[in-house]
């Protein structure tokens, strides 16, 4: 180390910053990039969070397959993306560097950890000269910092294992870069004490190297400047950062206390909805009920047996559990029971990308079941408002006795935000009447339970649950004639059957809220229509280009189906519509053939979110047609 | 808790037409069940039949329950809920050997391995009824139906092995031609606390009639069904002159009593932790030509899911009190902008 006399560097104010923190597998480059988006948060910056990571737990250290990112954004104003390209990469092997390299912007900063690069990593990252030295980052400003010696230095009288110490260098990271950025340092020392309070070496090792990379930051002549963000200008009020899973699940605890009917998961673990599993596993004093059943099938299916006996049932997976549940989900479009049924969406076909984004399941939830069953579907649109999503969902699922899809993606799912933390008293009001006596009287005066006579407002049928008196009713699959849930086959009754819960779903249409619509709304000349997480790339990008002058709408759909009643007014009002989606083109296609209009579809199916910067350079193309 | 009412036969019975075939063996199984209801003590509307796809699966349009038709194989895993939601429901779980053994194996094995408390009735076939006579994973090896022309040749299931195998607490065996026995049964299952699995010989009079009769016909029942009675020397014969014994290989023989003694023979013990002998019994016969045991096999008992379940929700209320949602959403860190 260099000299130990504090030295007076200067602080430069950034009105944002954009970082990614990338390593190994083993690294721990999603707890740092976390916790640096902690502190941020708390400190009251605007943010926005993409981690990204590969599908196997440890893929071979030091490969470029097993490269682990984190990118956070974080601001003193209102932003909706993760940002662009990083101002900052973070590499903590050669790996990371090469891999990463590409999305930093040009003249960025980039902080190595020196002592990874060495010949053995450097030919594992198909390096054949060492990047630090050959001159091929002169165009960016790179600060070589040896943070394993560093780490193992200050950590070799805390009688910690060498290896264990070693771990502890993505601390030291944080620490330069807390450091570096002027994050607050108390909430991360409070959380490593929490964190490992068991642990007492470990905890003492990742504070050590911690404040050893505060330290280094303020001691070594390197850096000429911190920098800061101010906080950001937000409504008032309190705050918590959140990502779309956590959201999302209590969201579903919400619903569950708002309709004072109790909630019933059942779910299979599968990639990214398992922490939804998790996080309700741990809300039994909720009453939460949740079973990790045998496979995606058995989920859904003890959802809905749970649902039959007065529970709001649940299951979450991601799309290939949804191909898996198709049949039960029309079990339950037949049943007319409230089931809720989550998709965390992620690349596909067949396995896909399983820790990749991707939004390409909308043809799916509309049509994958055989026969026509229509579901309500309502999607999510940042990480916070899962929580709203949820309830929605329920809603619906609650007071039309229907399987509702809620669609979230692997973006949305462990991307996190600010989140101000709604009014719990401001929540809707979900209660749930359950029937309690006969509603029909026979010729004879006899007074009985027609298990299919329907509200003639909601069209729902009555949720008579098993140990009410009076109410025994058979259900099942095969078609039933309408009121009496009797077996009937006839054609006459198929055809009314099929068109009645056809119209069931199609008039919620008269019960949802209007499309969000925001820009430029009365004089436009492109719309930009889209659903789910492209939200924050596309108010992004619309932003941009309306301060360019342009005239731009944004038109967000968080109901697929059925689709919001203003729609058909709104994409043929302006004279271009734009549909930007993570798929070839899903919900375009529906636009053009419910609306006849010429909607142009805007794809990218990467497995990584759209930037603001494609999205604006795709609406100033359109524009210039 | 007002006393349960007094009823008949006739109030367990809905007013839906039975469309089984004329003479299947269903009728005697329904017959049975519900004579039985009325005997239990319980209520109408605290009982629930659940049933997947097949002609067993139609069984809960018959009975003037709560019930529910579901899809095919999922039985177990839609009364699973239903059972962890309501645990104070009796829930029955109806199917065929297609249904649970076959599309549904996965669901059947977790409800037992859970102990979930069902009671779970499977009508054995050895074949494909609804589907009009294929064969099912119960038939035995050579069978020649429509999709076996040549003979089938797979190695069928052993449903009582398989129950076994899966960790069942309760598993026990009856057949269509003797309601009493049925009755017995079905009382037991209903009595169990947590997963009780009853395999039932039916007869499909119409795609493999007969499947049975070399062991269930009333002149073959004495030298051919070998009655389980706990605590008892395994017995049976015209006589009483066959008998059970477990031979020093560890399985279970078939012996005349005048060759081994009386003391030789294994005495029955269904509430035997390890399910060893329960499982060599299942074996004592290769199909419904031999010698074939009856009755209770096996009645341990050991926690129940929906019980387990519930007092981890009781136990985290005391610990942390009733749910707050406001003290949820406060539950991260949090930063006030004002």
């Amino acid at each position: 180390m260099t000299d130990t006399v504090p030295r007076t560097v200067g602080t430069q104010e950034l009105s944002r910053l954009v970082v990614r923190f990338a390593g190994d597998s083993g690294d721990g480059m999603q707890l740092t990039g976390d916790r640096f988006t902690s502190a941020s948060a708390l400190f009251g910056n605007d943010l926005a969070t993409l981690p990204e990571f590969p599908a196997e737990i440890r893929a071979p250290q030091g490969t470029l397959a097993g490269v682990s990112a984190f990118q956070v954004q974080v601001s003193d104003h209102d932003i909706t993306t993760p940002g662009d390209a990083p101002n900052v990469l973070v590499a903590m092997n050669p790996a990371a560097l090469r891999k990463e390299l590409v999305h930093l912007e040009f003249g960025g900063t980039i902080i190595v950890n020196q002592d990874a690069f060495v010949e053995r990593n450097l030919t594992k990252a198909g390096y054949d000269s060492d990047p630090l030295d050959d001159g091929s980052l002169d165009n960016y400003t790179l600060f070589k910092v040896p943070m394993t010696t560093i780490t193992k230095e200050v950590c070799k009288d805390l009688g910690v294992k060498p290896r264990d110490a070693e771990r502890s260098k993505n601390f030291f990271a944080l620490g330069l870069l807390s450091w570096l950025y002027n994050r607050p340092a108390q909430p991360t020392l409070d959380w490593i004490t929490a964190k490992f309070k068991r642990q007492q070496l470990i905890a003492d090792a990742n504070t050590a190297a911690f404040k050893a990379g505060m330290a280094f930051g303020e001691t070594a002549e390197l850096f000429d400047f911190t920098y800061e963000v101010k906080p950001a200008v937000l409504e008032p009020g309190t705050y918590t950062n959140v990502n779309g899973n956590t959201a999302l699940s209590w969201g579903l605890v919400a619903a569950s206390q708002q309709a004072k009917v109790p909630l019933f998961l059942g779910s299979y673990p599968i990639t990214p909805a398992s922490d939804i599993l998790h996080e309700l596993s741990q809300r039994k004093n909720f009453g939460v009920r949740t079973l990790q059943a045998e496979d995606e099938i058995a989920a859904v299916c003890a959802a809905l047996g749970a649902s039959f006996g007065g529970h709001l049932g649940i299951t979450t997976t991601s799309g290939p559990g949804i191909a898996l549940k198709g049949e039960t989900i029309g079990l339950a479009v037949s049943l007319e029971l409230p089931l809720l049924v989550i998709n965390i969406q992620r690349g596909g076909p067949s396995t896909g990308l399983p820790t990749k984004t991707e939004s390409a399941d909308l043809m799916q939830a509309m049509y994958g079941r055989h026969g026509e069953s229509p579901v309500p579907i309502v999607a999510a649109y940042s990480p916070s408002q899962c929580f709203f999503a949820a309830i929605e969902a329920a809603r619906i699922a609650l007071k039309y006795r229907t399987p509702v899809i809620l669609l979230s993606d692997g973006y949305l799912a462990n991307g996190s935000e600010p989140w101000l933390l709604p009014d719990v008293s401001s929540l809707p009001d979900l209660t749930v009447e359950f029937a309690t006596g006969p509603n029909h009287t026979e010729e004879d005066g006899t007074e009985v339970f027609w298990p299919y006579l329907r509200d003639p407002e909601t069209k729902a049928r009555p949720w008579a649950v098993p140990g009410t008196p009076g109410l025994t009713h058979r259900i099942g699959g095969i078609e039933k004639e309408d009121g009496t849930g009797n077996i009937n086959y006839e054609p006459d009754n198929h055809g009314y059957m099929v068109k009645l819960r056809e119209e069931r779903v199609a008039h919620i249409a008269n019960d949802i809220p209007p499309t969000m619509l925001d820009g430029d709304v009365d004089d436009a000349d492109l719309l930009v229509l889209g659903w789910g997480s492209t939200w924050g790339a596309i108010t992004s990008a619309v932003m941009r280009a309306r301060s360019e002058g342009h005239k731009v709408a944004h038109a967000h759909v968080t109901h697929l189906n059925p689709l919001p009643k203003d729609l058909g007014d709104i994409v043929r009002r302006y004279p271009k519509v734009l549909v930007p989606e993570m798929n070839l083109g899903q919900f375009c296609r529906i636009i053009r053939s419910e609306f006849l209009v010429d909607a142009q579809s805007v794809a990218k199916v990467e497995g990584v979110p759209f930037t603001a910067a494609e999205l604006h350079r795709h609406i100033n193309g359109a524009l210039d047609d | 808790m007002t006393d349960v009412p007094t009823t008949t036969k006739a109030d367990w019975t809905s007013d839906q037409e039975v469309r089984w075939c004329p003479g299947c063996g269903d009728y005697s199984i329904l017959t049975a069940v519900q004579l039985l209801m009325p005997e239990l003590g319980v209520r109408r509307e605290d009982t629930v039949f659940v049933s997947g796809i097949g002609c067993a699966a139609r069984f809960p349009y018959y009975m003037n329950t709560y019930g529910m038709h579901g899809i095919h194989g999922r039985a177990p895993a839609l009364a699973t809920g239903l059972a962890m939601a309501r645990p104070e429901l009796h829930v029955w779980v109806v199917g065929g050997d297609g249904d649970m053994l076959s599309i549904g194996g996965n669901h059947l094995l977790h409800a037992l391995r859970r102990n979930v408390n069902l009671n779970i009735l499977l009508f054995n076939n050895q074949i494909y009824g609804l589907t009009k006579g294929q064969y099912s994973p119960t038939s035995e090896i050579g069978k020649v139906t429509k999709s076996t022309p040549a003979g089938s040749i797979d190695e069928p299931f052993n449903p009582i092995s398989v129950a076994l195998g899966a960790e069942a607490s309760f598993v026990a065996r009856t057949h269509d031609m003797d309601r009493q026995h049925m009755m017995d049964m079905f009382r037991r299952a209903h009595d169990f606390p947590g997963a009780s699995f009853v395999e039932v010989f039916q007869n499909c009079n119409v795609f493999n009639d007969g499947a049975f009769g070399a062991i269930t016909k009333k002149d073959k029942r004495a030298s051919m069904l070998i009655h389980l009675e706990h605590g008892q020397p395994i017995r049976f014969g015209e006589n009483n002159e066959k008998g059970v014994v477990i031979n020093p290989q560890g399985s279970a023989e078939v012996v005349d009593v005048a060759d081994v003694g009386e003391s030789a023979l294994l005495v029955h013990d269904e509430t035997r932790q390890d399910p060893s002998l329960a499982f060599a019994l299942s074996r004592v016969s290769a199909g419904p030509f031999e010698p074939t045991p009856i009755g209770v096999y096996r009645a341990v008992e050991r926690s129940e899911y929906a019980t387990e379940a519930s007092k981890q929700l009781a136990m985290a209320q005391e610990q942390s009190g009733p749910g707050d949602l406001e003290a949820l959403l406060h539950s991260r860190p949090t930063w006030e902008v004002s």
